[in-house]
């Protein structure tokens, strides 16, 4: 594949451009020249480190959890709200950044190529929908399956390459980074634009639940036969569901490869556990039955998981952990969670038996 | 307006589980019709209902749905046409959504669009509703299900079942889950909706007492079969002796079902 020195051109673009360095550092750490790399930053670019030491830290934390943020309210739908734990999500993601990567570089407009993005995940999830309705395979299995694919259909859709780099290329941010030119400095601009971006989706989504198919939708994760008795098709609104999911999912990967400049095969890996851990997360913090607050949990949880593993991953080095670890670490939070939220109820039992007697 | 003719229904055909649940069934349930069904455990009677309602397709004969056959026609579809209560009460309701939001599901049957049909106009017409229960949930409207009781649950799927009007009920053992004053509130209920709004109803009942009291029509299943259809006067001055020994001369067998002796008081 590419040189080394190719990625630590890469590198320091991204750095003059002040882009956070998390996103490469994920990135190479798939990689199996990670080291050579790593050992060479500190010696030769202090500029790098700097931007992560400061500002970029905190901006990163909060433009990352917004952008994963809209993947997690994908995840939310299929995990918690119609109970149909999907893991397509791991192909659909990278999927979005191919997609809207491919067409950047053909020369598409951005909009366009976002749009397209969305309907791709969308294609993707009715995929596994289908499979599952019509073979009357486990949804597990089902995303599996598609996942699998989708590995496949991402690298052709890169013209058969397992990654394409978009630091040459105009993308929706350095659009809005240079309509808002000297107006507002660029690191604000990007930050603000995934926060109306986010909070676009997020209100969108909360009148989407609220209307009949909405509601339906809601009831479907709970209680299949109610929805069947009321006259609705549940494997058409299964497909919906999933469908609506993978294409939050897959603007979500659109946006982080625009934000950092590549789109790459090996970007879903662990994506199902991202969302999962940060919807958990969000559970911590409020209860409620109202789908504007749990959509609202759904973010935050999202900007809590990304500060998790930005400390992780920037303290983590000076105990010894390399971004390797950060896939260990987030398993171990979602047990930490699981265990947690059984904790709870436990008690909640406890003292709802010593209301009792 | 229903016809079932010569229904059977073989589970596990061709299996060492071979099971016929339903042998040769024919039934007309005419509009209006409230018919309560009778008979041991194993008899068929749900399996008849899942049949009617497309939960699974009879292995011969036809449904039909005001003359229009509807025996292959998908679960889903034919729910336009048919509301229907479990023993359960978890089946009826969503348990994490409000009150409010469970009763906008159930408003109309059929696909569901992207309108935002719950206003503050239906939530009052809701309210309204609500009231006929006397259970004062219609003060607990944001509330979820979950939080209130059996019987709670199941007087709400009763009310938002006949605000559906649908052509036919079916009724299975719907009281049977609840503690012996809320059974008897649901049925009270049950009844007086299905008579004061005209609904077309069957129910699954153990209680032969019950079965006799209510409706218009007794009907009472036996090893896959439909053994006595009475209506009409007959019903109206029958006992539960008089129910047993009709069933001593169809069958010529003790009645031995312990269930179907013990739940009459
Ligand atoms: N889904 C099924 N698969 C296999 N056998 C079944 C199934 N449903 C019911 N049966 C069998 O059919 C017979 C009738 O059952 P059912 O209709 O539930 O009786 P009832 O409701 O009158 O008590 C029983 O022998 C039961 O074991
Ligand atoms: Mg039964």
């Amino acid at each position: 594949m590419k040189s080394s020195g190719n990625f630590f051109h890469l590198l320091r673009q991204a750095a003059s451009r002040n882009y956070s360095l998390f996103f490469i550092d994920m990135f190479l750490s798939e990689r199996t020249h990670v080291y050579i790399i790593h050992s060479k930053i500190p010696a030769d670019s202090s500029a790098c480190d700097k931007i992560i030491k400061d500002r970029a830290m905190i901006e990163g934390i909060f433009v990352e959890g917004l952008i994963y943020g809209i993947m997690v309210l994908g995840v939310f739908i299929t995990f918690r709200i119609l109970d149909f734990p999907d893991l397509t999500v791991d192909g659909s993601f990278p999927l979005g950044a191919a997609i809207m990567a491919s067409l950047i570089i053909s020369g598409y407009n951005v909009f366009f190529a976002l749009a397209a993005a969305f309907l791709g995940g969308v294609a993707a999830g009715v995929v596994t929908a289908v499979i599952h309705n019509r073979l009357k395979v486990p949804n597990l299995l089902a995303g599996i399956l598609t996942m699998t694919m989708l590995w496949s259909v991402n690298i052709r859709i890169m013209g058969n390459r397992a990654n394409l780099p978009l630091l040459k290329n105009e993308t929706i941010l350095t659009d809005i980074v240079s309509w808002t030119e000297g107006i507002i400095p660029s690191d604000y601009t990007i930050l603000v634009f995934f926060f109306l971006v986010a909070m676009a989706i997020k209100f969108s989504m909360d009148l989407f639940f609220r209307t009949d198919m909405g509601l339906t939708l809601g009831a479907l994760g709970n209680n299949e036969q109610m929805v069947i008795s009321q006259g609705v098709n549940i494997n058409l609104m299964k497909a919906i569901g999933v469908g609506l999911s993978n294409g939050l999912v897959a603007v979500s990967g659109a946006f982080a490869a625009q934000y950092q400049g590549f789109a790459d095969v090996g970007l879903g890996t662990g994506i199902v556990v991202t969302g999962l851990a940060s919807v958990m997360i969000g559970e911590f913090i409020f209860t409620s039955n109202k789908i504007v607050v749990l959509t609202f949990r759904v973010i935050i949880g999202s900007i809590i998981y990304k500060a998790i593993m930005y400390l992780g991953r920037y303290y983590g080095y000076h105990i010894g952990l390399t971004p390797n670890d950060l896939k260990l670490l987030a398993g171990l939070l979602i047990i930490a969670c699981l265990m947690i939220a059984q904790g709870k109820k436990r008690n909640y039992f406890r003292r709802w038996k010593n209301d009792q007697a | 307006m229903i016809r079932l003719e010569n229904i059977t229904k073989v589970f596990n055909q061709g299996t060492v589980n071979e099971n016929t649940a339903l042998r040769g069934i024919n039934l007309r349930v005419k509009e209006g019709d409230f018919i309560t069904i009778v008979g041991s455990n194993g008899a068929g009677k749900t399996t008849l209902f899942n049949t009617i309602s497309g939960s699974f397709q009879p292995t011969t004969g036809d449904i039909f749905f005001n003359d229009k056959n509807v025996t292959r026609m998908p679960e889903y579809k034919r729910a336009q046409y048919l509301g229907r209560i479990f023993q359960d009460p978890l089946l009826g309701t969503a348990s994490n959504m409000s009150l409010e939001d469970n009763m906008m599901i159930c408003y109309k049957k059929g696909f569901k669009g992207l309108k935002i049909s719950l206003n503050s106009k239906m939530r009052e017409r809701f309210r309204e509703e609500l009231k006929a229960l006397d259970m004062g949930l219609e003060a607990r409207m944001e509330y979820n299900v979950q939080l209130f009781s059996g019987g709670q649950r199941q007087a709400l799927t009763l009310l938002m079942t006949v605000l559906s009007h649908p052509d036919l009920i079916l009724l299975d053992e719907h009281t049977a889950a609840l503690d012996p004053k809320n059974a008897a509130l649901i049925l009270e209920l049950t009844d007086k909706f299905i008579i004061d709004k005209k609904l077309t109803a069957m129910m699954i009942t153990h209680n032969m007492s019950h079965a006799i009291k209510y409706g218009n029509r007794i009907l009472m299943m036996h090893k896959g079969e439909i053994i006595l259809d009475i209506s009409g006067e007959e019903k109206k001055n029958l006992t539960v002796e008089g129910l047993v020994k009709k069933f001593y001369n169809v069958k010529h067998e003790e009645l031995t079902n312990d269930e179907l002796l013990m739940s009459h008081e």
